[in-house]
């Protein structure tokens, strides 16, 4: 694997060996004092946020300092981003200086392809922490990783994903990793945050995806909720009347979580607002795995840059 | 590095080392030679660990101590220890999976811990794990049992408890097969053919 760029065409077993390479990743680090391994000793990875973040950002340097490389953050605000210097430009910058991994968020989708494309003739890899609304990745992993550990795993499970589907990498880059791993997906959401031809999105060949307009009919029969956050830096119009409303349709209650099964566990991808799509006392319960989350990600993003940066050299 | 097979293709010069029956006899001598060099059992004598190193040493230090346990009626705590990530030839093959690391509940802190290997080679693994071992703790002492030491060591290590001593080419390939992982148990010597 030279690039990471989206779960979309992502090779299920490359996926997979990710999954199983976080999962002995956490199990080695499991109750050490030290947790530093050697492995990536070296190699540099500069984690490059044209948008704001903490969990991502922070557990892809915890990530890398873990396995020993050295980690460099940039972040547009404070770079010569803010003198007008294009993606390209910082892209072949960060290469030139001996990036052997370029971790990059973006508020343009598409904008990890294209960095990937340009560094296409150098041996840095690319790993997109996000890309406007298109695609996560890692974040779909960490989200696998935690069902594997609650459920055993996706195959045959119902998954609801709940709220701004439009604006949502996070949803398109789990649908299309759970559907793959043979997941039965099924989005919620008022039409006005669902994105047109989403009907069409590919979906993996084992799994399916379903499309519904109500929350509370899915409830009965889900093995797990993902609840998404209400992305308002991305909406410049009206979606819904007010947040009140929202929260009322497709907010996770704490009645509404009492209507699922015992088993059914409660994901969201963070930054939650407490009140808007979940209830505090939900995100507080024990059918959430919102920290479990968290911790997986650090050692998914270890897995990953394992497999960018630990093996022999691959062509593009 | 020792190869380490799994169902590698029927090559062209095969020869047995060791048969179902020798590496269970072999087996049972490195225990007794554990034991007695240990003092297992003795008062006195300090915690000893077992730790395989996957893929087939984990199994080989499993079966080790059963033998320990039937000879010297000492029940020693076994686990395993993946070295992968500890290695320094990652650069030099494909991503490799990595294996299953378990402690024995108590740990390896003063322990004299054992490190159970099914090749002995260029003696890479063993220093990969030697590192390993520093990162989850500090053992009284450590030890070596391989399998077989087919020789052409590149660092200063060597095993204090050998089943076997297979003089080899440096081209040829030692496989261990063992039942738990293989579904029997030999170690054949394959020597590739002209060309190979």
């Amino acid at each position: 694997m030279k690039h990471l760029l989206g779960t979309e065409g992502l090779d299920p077993a490359t996926a997979l060996a990710i999954l199983d390479t976080a999962d002995g990743l956490k199990r080695t680090l499991l109750g050490r004092e030290v947790r530093k391994l050697p492995t990536l000793r070296g190699r540099t990875v500069v984690t490059c946020f044209y948008e704001d973040s903490t969990r991502t950002r922070v557990s892809f340097e915890i990530a890398g300092k873990w396995m020993s490389a050295d980690v460099v953050n940039v972040s547009a605000g404070s770079s010569s981003v803010k003198k007008g210097e294009s993606l390209r430009d910082t892209a072949l910058t960060l290469a030139a200086a001996g990036a052997d991994c370029v971790v990059v968020r973006h508020p343009a989708s598409g904008a990890a392809h294209r960095l990937a494309s340009w560094l296409s003739h150098t041996n840095t890899s690319v790993v997109n922490a996000g890309d406007g609304t298109h695609e996560h990745p890692t974040q779909a992993l960490l989200d696998m990783a935690t069902l594997r550990e609650r459920l055993g795993g996706v195959e045959g499970r119902r998954i609801a994903i709940v709220g701004d589907v439009l604006h949502s990498r996070v949803a398109r880059s789990n649908v299309h990793l759970l559907t793959s791993f043979g997941a039965d997906v099924v989005l919620v959401a008022p039409p006005t945050l669902l994105p047109t031809g989403v009907a069409d999105w590919p979906v993996g060949a084992a799994g399916s995806l379903r499309i519904s307009h109500e929350l509370d009919p899915e409830l009965p029969t889900l093995d797990a909720v993902m609840v998404l956050r209400v992305q308002a830096e991305r909406m410049h119009g009206g979606f819904f009347p007010s947040a009140r409303e929202y929260s009322i349709a497709y907010g996770l209650s704490a009645a509404r979580a009492a209507v699922l099964p015992e088993h059914a566990v409660v994901l969201h991808p963070g930054p939650m607002l407490r009140g808007m799509e979940i209830a505090g006392s939900v995100a507080d319960s024990g059918r959430a795995a919102i920290t479990q989350q968290v911790t997986n990600g650090v050692h998914v993003r270890m897995a990953v840059l394992y497999h960018l940066l630990a093996g022999e050299e691959e062509a593009a | 590095m020792p190869p380490r097979p799994s169902g590698a293709p029927e090559p062209a010069e095969r020869r047995e080392l060791l048969s179902a029956g020798d590496v269970a006899r072999t087996i049972a001598r490195m225990a007794h030679q554990v034991i007695e060099k240990t003092s297992l059992g003795a008062s006195g004598a300090g915690p000893v660990v077992l730790l395989g190193i996957p893929t087939r040493g984990a199994p080989l230090a499993t079966r080790l101590a059963g033998k320990i346990a039937e000879f010297g009626a000492v029940e020693v705590p076994v686990g395993a220890l993946d070295v992968t990530l500890y290695r320094d030839d990652l650069r030099r093959k494909p991503t490799r999976p990595l294996g299953q690391t378990a402690l024995p509940p108590g740990g390896i802190d003063d322990a004299l811990v054992v490190l159970v290997d099914d090749v002995l080679f260029s003696g890479r693994t063993i220093r990969a794990a030697l590192d390993a071992l520093r990162d989850v703790g500090r053992p009284r002492a450590v030890q070596l049992a391989v399998l077989v030491d087919r020789g052409h060591r590149e660092l200063p290590i060597r095993a204090d408890y050998v089943g076997k001593n297979v003089p080899t080419a440096r081209a040829e390939e030692v496989h261990v097969q063992l039942s738990e992982i293989d579904g029997n148990d030999v170690v054949m010597l394959h020597r590739p053919g002209e060309g190979a």
